[in-house]
């Protein structure tokens, strides 16, 4: 079974490297796995997931954290589509927490704390931010801003004390962190490497990502995710539902 | 943070009653103050803004919270919009605190939430849609159905990264008020959720008024 980064069989479908301040897309199909490796360490990953059969249905923060009475992304969790279906499942996870909370970059916020860096001047180091980033990829399947959503920062950890202050945790990821995420469903996948918003590094952060493809295992009933919680239960029932007549 | 407001209800040029269930819908315009008043207690108003003029332009919940660094809403919070421009400011708040993270009722995450035999019970979303099938004018579908704020609503986030629906921390008179800085479209849903222990299982009304 392929569950773990170790997994010794584990040979990829597909293997490639986005450089930091990029944006991509492609459509995952459900039964496969997306892995994501921090190549370098410091890497952020902003994600946006959209159902290409209807991409009405897209990826939903609050549902997936009230769901899961959850702040944080790890591994056991799902990731919930606003039908109440799962897009992906965190079937494997190195760091224990990624943000889902805090946005993406824009420019003025990437202006402000980075500068400008024009094509022109700076070519393929140019300032790219995630807003911009995801319009990118976003309008390559008919989509615009009123698809934009709260997004996924994988890599990225945003905590906060009891009074609600957040804070970025700096050094977070190291290089080599590994996040499996296992499809449930057909999932248009849109990303980023654009760095977090909050990071308060003072050079704009620029880290590349991994990305690898996998056949995943077939999922069964004590599956860790399925059976993680009496809502995540139910989000796969949902999803089986979606699929009865495939 | 609990701050009184000095505007008197017999001067508003608006006042209107919204029953548990039911949407609320209104531009109100800049400098105009819009207050939400829990008339009976512990009620949630899932509320939406967006640009009167644009409404490609919304109220956006990650980066309101983001930029104000810190996860609650309360007096002295600029809601932010998707376009990094402020579009309203809370000016006064007898509640202290309001949810942004956890988002509204659906008759799809009433099924995961609570039973799959939910789904056919009466949600936020709903309203919603209801709203702007029925105000075609305004040029809106569910792609406009964005993240809102839960006027009323605790949602407690804790250090290690819980999250919890913690018990209502209004009260019957309570409200929160706040100040247009842009025309902003007011999209409220005033939750019918039946299922939730934070409005002790009974959804009542609120009061929406303006002053000018
Ligand atoms: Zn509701």
């Amino acid at each position: 079974m392929l569950q773990t980064a170790a997994s010794p069989y584990a040979t990829p479908l597909y293997d490639d490297l986005i450089p930091g301040g990029s944006h991509w897309s492609f459509i995952m199909r459900r039964g496969h796995v997306l892995r994501l490796i921090d190549e370098t360490g410091g890497a952020n990953v902003g994600m946006l997931m959209y159902n290409p059969e209807n991409p009405l249905e897209r990826y939903n923060m609050p549902d997936t954290l009230k769901n899961q009475h959850t702040f944080l992304l790890t591994k056991g969790h799902v990731l919930l589509s606003d039908m109440g279906r799962v897009f992906a499942s965190i079937i494997h996870d190195d760091l224990g927490w990624h943000d889902t909370v805090a946005g993406t970059c824009n420019a003025d916020l990437v202006e402000q704390r980075w500068g400008k860096k024009t094509y022109q001047e700076a070519h393929n180091h140019y300032h790219r931010n995630g807003f911009n980033s995801f319009l990118n990829e976003l309008a390559k399947y008919g989509l615009g801003k009123k698809d934009l959503t709260a997004n996924l920062n994988w890599f990225s950890k945003v905590k906060t004390d009891d009074d609600g202050n957040m804070t970025f945790a700096e050094g977070h990821s190291h290089a080599g962190a590994t996040v499996d995420l296992r499809f449930e469903m057909d999932t248009i996948v849109v990303l980023h490497t654009c760095p977090h918003p909050m990071n308060p590094a003072s050079e704009y952060p620029s880290h590349p990502l991994r990305y690898q493809l996998f056949k995943a295992a077939p999922v069964t009933d004590a599956d860790p995710c399925k059976i993680s919680s009496p809502e995540a239960t139910r989000a796969f029932a949902n999803t089986a539902l979606y699929h009865l007549m495939q | 943070m609990i701050k009184q407001s000095t505007l008197k209800p017999e001067n508003a040029a608006f006042r209107e009653t919204v029953p548990a269930g039911e949407y609320f819908l209104k531009v109100v315009k800049t400098g105009e103050t819009v207050r939400i008043l829990d008339l009976e207690g512990n009620q949630a108003a899932d509320t939406l803004f967006y640009n009167a003029h644009n409404p490609t332009e919304r109220y956006s919940a990650v980066d309101t919270i983001r930029e104000q660094g810190n996860v609650y809403l309360t007096a002295g919070s600029k809601l932010m919009s998707s376009e990094n421009n402020v579009m309203l400011e809370i000016t006064a708040d007898t509640c202290g605190r309001h949810d942004t993270l956890g988002g509204a009722c659906a008759a799809e995450s009433n099924t995961t939430r609570y039973a799959l035999e939910k789904k056919c019970m009466h949600a936020c979303r709903d309203s919603w849609l209801v709203a702007v099938t029925e105000h075609e004018e305004l040029g809106m579908t569910k792609r406009d159905i964005t993240h809102n704020i839960n006027f009323f609503m605790n949602v407690p986030v804790t250090a290690d990264g819980g999250l919890t629906f913690a018990d209502g921390i209004s009260d019957a008179g309570k409200y929160v008020e706040l100040e247009a800085k842009m025309d902003v479209l007011v999209m409220i849903s005033n939750c019918p959720q039946l299922n939730n222990p934070c409005n002790g299982w009974n959804p009542t009304p609120i009061e929406v008024l303006v002053w000018s």
